[in-house]
């Protein structure tokens, strides 16, 4: 028990809401709380502590080996992507927001429970949504900050659901109980977390909302995608690979799901113009193989590639956001040249984009072999083993066309700082002002996460793998052998080398454009199949509304009104008389709403109370 | 004492009444009387040892068997405290309130003696005094100060109110004519429910679904809303409508818990239907003050829903305590979340006059501190974990499935995203994006309301992320709710 363990989620979340109205000291302070967390975070992986608290039920924090693998890679990628965006200089509400969102990731990856994993993991979401859309002034950033909220939303109502199931199951809400629960809970507990894993992780059917977060300043895209929101689904599912394992369906659907995910997505990768929708795409095919390795319980496997991407994300997002401020560009074909006027950028961005194509001896070369070592269906590893090379394709796509030499689609990003116009970039896909240059120290970080995300393959030595796989709670994780990594290393290299050889005609690569260019249609079909139809049941439920229920309310009204003064009148006046006052009644009803503004309200309560009286008597007759 | 706290504000609003009372001195009547009612229920809270505490029971009527019997527990404290600290902020927001000043004051006052009374009545005549008196006095606060088609809004909320507080009154005389001996005392009856059938239970329930509002009797609360002033309708949501839901936690379960668990399906389903319907027709809304009446429908369908819970046979009894709390902890997170929404949508109508979401845009850029506000009471509205929307809710869908009613559950859980949606699409089209026609007249809160819609947020935030203080007081009287719902 050490209650300061609370500090680490608390500390950076507390200083995050501080910060957001203070102006000019934000990215020091940030960057301050960050380095501190980073502090707090090795501590804990160090020391290992737990500490309980009671807000409903009786919940706690703890970290363990995995958690600990976990603290680590989010604090530090925190720190490295708020240097990165000191030097950009943003706002207080920008870091205010990225504190707050760094302290939701730590609790959820260190919560022993559903109650604070779901709070860490909907705060995260929220946070998401403003800073997807943090400049608010154009509505289609909003939108698509909306987008992302509410899409994972969609998927954490799984987690609702399980706690009940859980609860239910006669267990508690700890993570470690859920596989131990009888069968129809388990199950539907097991449902619950997956549905609400592939949502955060844009899996399947949710990769949709990962290309519109890409409107998002570059900060948000490197620390969403290499350590928070997207691998806290993987993160779950490897948490709790037992659950999945024991539902037998579950493990099943994952690893399928993982697998696919990271081939179809992979070729979306391959497809895209823009870098950033390009590095979207690779995230989630990326993720694809972190979720598969939850689903087949390759959970040291699935741990070190999650660390290993973690640095290579963040590596490539801060570079292209490096790009995009110099030469306000994120276009490939505006790219062309870039690597070759910020040579530093160019050299870490080269080593990044070689390790996520997978090219030996580097990392995600190592970690994904290990994923696949622990895939036995061999249709399950014919489909994870293409997907593979399809890394290698859309990587040394990037890496192909950043290093082209300049050409006439390249954006210039001269910036002169005076005039209109002046500043902008221009060329091919030129969307914001460019500052033409690529300041110093927010580029420290890029080196220190090329160097992990280049060498983070030692996890595989076999010396190293056996302490690794002991931490990562996956003991008997099998070693990786020679034949396996020369199978998938060299054809890798290969598919690089043609990558950058072929140089295609166009900038684009042919098959730019069709259904993998637009994402597979998946957020099309999303507006088509869900939210087009729950907005058309809104916009009729509300007539119903209207009309129906509130239209019943005003006839009762009237026709209570009517009968009193059918009543009133004598039926000796005649049925001329009738129809006239039939005719007349009418003509007064649209008055009627008007007379009782006189203060007639006590003759309603009089009324009220001689019916009352009647009714009770009648009440006590009945009896 | 808590007398006083029930008839303090009463008293003061009767100075105000005198002759010579100016307008200023009026407002500082009205804002000392609510903040020495608020000092009150705090010592009350800190004083509080569990049980029924701070009882009297003085003869009232013998020959029928009503007494005035107050006394507070587990479940009427959360909302009196609730209630005490609404009122106050309502009277710090319309201080300045520019029409007869002296009356606005005077009608809240009695407003607040009345709802005050309602939550610590413990005799059914008691609570239904208060219960009609509540409508009165928020009839004249909708005709006089409100806006719109005021006149018609209020009288439809009146008649039909009035007319669902009859039904009630009918259920009551029929839990009075079931008891034996005769009595329409609460304590007494819940000691030894009287032996009525389902017809006292429909009464009761069409009483208090009216009030709650729970669809499809729901429609008188739409207009009132939109045409109420933005004090009054802080306080028919915040206050009024838990009169509703706390009747039924109150009155309905423990003294018909035969007919309750025979119909906690019905229950269980208005629940929904209101939880989804509430949610779906808010999310249709173009006027931001029908849409957040719409989203009170929805909010208290799931208290509706835990209470059903609670009802059904079977399943743990830890499940249905966990329904029961999160319905109390949602009664006064709803009046918090609620009371701030409407505050801000009275700041927007003071600046410009009009609630269409299409006619605004872009008021981050005119008034921040206004966005933020709005931002924070929206997500705590939809049920952000850290602010006590999520508490209660989470509570409520974990007790609700883990009671044994996982469809229904799984359903309602439902409400939440179109919550989400709904609220996203408010920032979107009022708060961010680009400057609107009605936006240039908007500026930035006052202090004065800041100070009366801050606080309300900070409260949503401390119950959030430190529930306990708040849980371990509801928690024994949702137990006890429960044990007395399985008899």
């Amino acid at each position: 028990m050490s209650p300061s363990l609370w500090l680490l989620p608390a500390l950076p979340a507390t200083a995050g809401a501080l910060l957001i109205p203070v102006r000019r000291a934000a990215p020091a302070l940030s960057v301050a709380t960050a380095a501190a967390t980073l502090g707090l975070a090795v501590h804990a992986a160090v020391t290992r502590p737990s500490a309980t608290a009671r807000l409903i039920f009786g919940e706690g924090l703890a970290v363990d080996g995995l958690s600990a693998v976990m603290v680590v890679t989010v604090a530090a990628v925190g720190l490295a992507v708020l240097v990165f965006a000191a030097g950009e200089r943003r706002s207080g509400r920008f870091h205010g927001l990225m504190l707050i969102f760094l302290g939701a990731m730590l609790a959820t990856v260190t919560a022993t429970d559903l109650v604070l994993l779901l709070m860490g993991w909907e705060v995260m979401g929220a946070m998401s949504y403003a800073l997807i859309g943090y400049r608010w002034r154009d509505r289609e950033h909003v939108r698509s900050g909306a987008v992302a909220f509410v899409t994972t939303r969609a998927g954490d109502l799984g987690l609702y659901v399980a706690s009940g199931a859980a609860l239910a199951g006669g267990g508690g809400l700890a993570l470690a109980g859920l596989p131990g629960l009888p069968p129809p809970w388990r199950d539907l507990v097991a449902g619950g977390v997956v549905l609400a894993a592939l949502g955060k992780s844009a899996q399947g059917p949710f990769a949709f909302w990962l290309s519109r977060a890409m409107v998002g300043p570059s900060p948000v895209s490197a620390f969403l995608h290499a350590a928070t929101m997207v691998v806290a689904g993987a993160y779950l599912l490897m948490r709790l690979h037992a659950l999945l394992a024991v539902t037998g369906w579950a493990a099943a659907v994952v690893a399928w799901t993982g697998a696919v995910t990271a081939l179809l997505l992979g070729l979306v990768a391959v497809a895209q113009r823009d870098l950033k929708q390009l590095l979207a795409a690779s995230t989630c095919a990326q993720v694809g193989f972190m979720v598969l390795a939850a689903g087949v319980s390759a959970v040291s496997g699935g741990a070190a590639h999650l660390v290993a991407h973690a640095a290579v994300k963040s590596l490539l997002f801060l570079a292209a956001g490096a790009w995009l401020a110099a030469l306000g560009t994120k276009d490939l074909a505006g790219l062309h040249g870039a690597a070759r006027r910020f040579p530093l950028v160019g050299v870490v961005f080269a080593v990044g984009a070689a390790v996520l194509a997978g090219v030996p001896p580097l990392s995600l070369w190592v970690t994904k072999d290990a994923v696949l070592a622990g895939v036995g269906q061999p249709g399950l590893r014919v489909v994870a083993f293409a997907a593979g090379l399809v890394a290698a394709l859309y990587a040394g796509k990037a890496l192909a066309e950043v290093w082209r030499p300049a050409d006439t689609a390249t954006a210039t990003g001269t910036a002169t700082g005076a005039g209109a116009g002046a500043g902008t970039g221009t060329g091919a896909g030129a969307e914001r002002r460019a500052s033409g240059g690529v300041a110093g120290a927010e580029l420290l970080p890029l080196p220190v996460l090329a160097l992990v995300a280049a060498g983070f393959g030692v996890v595989g030595l076999p010396a190293v793998h056996g302490w690794w796989s002991r931490l990562v709670g996956d003991p008997g994780a099998p070693g990786l052998t020679a034949g396996e990594l020369a199978l998938s290393g060299i054809p890798a290299l290969a598919l690089v080398t043609a990558a950058i050889a072929v140089r295609p005609g166009t900038s684009a690569f042919p098959y730019a454009g069709g259904v993998f260019g637009r994402w597979l249609g998946l957020e099309r079909v999303a507006r088509g199949v869900v939210w087009g139809p729950l907005l058309g049941a809104a916009r009729w439920v509300a007539w119903f509304d209207e009309r129906v229920v509130q239209g019943a309310v005003e006839a009762v009204a009237r026709a209570g009104l009517g009968a009193a003064r059918l009543a009133g009148s004598p039926f000796e006046a005649g049925l001329d008389d009738l129809v006239r006052r039939a005719g007349g009644a009418v003509r007064r009803l649209g008055g009627l709403a008007r007379r009782p503004q006189t203060g007639q309200v006590h003759t309603y309560f009089a009324q009220a109370v001689v019916a009352l009286v009647v009714l009770a008597v009648v009440f006590a007759i009945v009896r | 004492m808590l007398n006083v706290v029930v008839f303090l504000p009463l008293a003061a609003a009767a100075l105000l009444v005198l002759p010579g009372v100016t307008a200023r001195a009026a407002g500082r009547i009205w804002l000392a009387a609510s903040a020495a009612d608020l000092a009150l229920v705090i010592t009350l809270w800190t004083g509080y040892g569990g049980g029924l505490a701070y009882e009297t029971r003085v003869r009232w009527i013998p020959t029928a068997g009503a007494g005035y019997h107050v006394g507070v527990d587990g479940l009427s404290l959360p909302l009196i405290a609730m209630t005490a600290v609404l009122f106050l902020l309502c009277a710090v927001q319309s201080l300045r309130e520019p029409t007869r000043p002296k009356a606005y004051a005077a009608l809240f006052l009695f407003l607040q003696t009345v709802s005050t009374g309602l939550f610590a009545a413990l005799d059914l005549l008691l609570f239904f005094v208060f219960f009609d008196l509540s409508i009165v006095g928020m009839y004249f606060v909708i005709v006089g100060w409100g806006h719109g088609d005021r006149a018609r809004s209020a009288l439809t909320f009146f008649l039909y109110t009035f007319l669902g507080s009859l039904a009630l009154l009918l259920g009551f005389i029929g839990l009075y004519l079931a008891a034996d001996p005769h009595t329409f005392d609460l304590a007494d009856l819940t000691r030894r429910p009287p032996d009525a059938g389902a017809a006292v239970l429909l009464a009761i329930g069409i009483g208090l679904g009216v009030k709650t509002p729970v669809v499809p009797v729901h429609t008188w609360l739409p207009p009132a809303h939109t045409d109420a002033p933005a004090a009054g309708s802080a306080i028919l949501a915040g206050v009024l409508l838990k009169m509703g839901t706390y009747g039924l936690a109150r009155i309905a379960v423990p003294l018909l818990p035969g007919p309750w668990r025979s119909y906690a399906w019905l229950v269980i389903l208005i629940g929904l239907v209101s939880v989804l319907y509430g949610a779906l027709v808010a999310l249709a809304q173009e006027n931001l003050k029908r849409l957040i009446a719409y989203t009170s429908v929805n909010h208290m369908g799931y208290v509706v829903l835990a209470l059903g819970a609670a009802g059904l046979a079977g399943g743990p009894a830890r499940a249905k305590e966990l329904a029961v709390t999160g319905a109390v902890t949602q009664m006064v997170s709803h009046g918090l979340v609620t009371g701030a929404l409407f505050l801000i949508t009275g700041v927007l109508w003071d600046r410009a006059g009009g609630y269409a979401l299409g006619r605004y845009g872009g008021i981050a850029g005119r008034a921040p501190v206004l966005a933020w506000l709005t931002a924070v009471a929206a997500f705590a509205s939809l049920g952000l974990p850290g602010l006590s929307g999520f508490i209660a809710e989470f509570q409520i869908f974990t007790g609700v499935i883990g009671s044994g009613a996982v469809v229904a559950g799984a359903l309602s859980v439902v409400g939440i995203l179109i919550t989400a949606a709904l609220f996203l699409r408010v920032l979107q089209r009022a708060f961010l994006g680009e400057p609107g026609e009605l936006t240039p007249r908007v500026t930035d809160v006052r202090p004065r309301e800041l100070a009366a819609i801050a606080p309300l947020l900070v409260l949503s935030l401390l119950i959030g992320l430190a529930p306990r203080p708040l849980l371990d007081l509801i928690e024994p009287a949702a137990r006890a709710v429960v044990a007395l719902a399985g008899r």
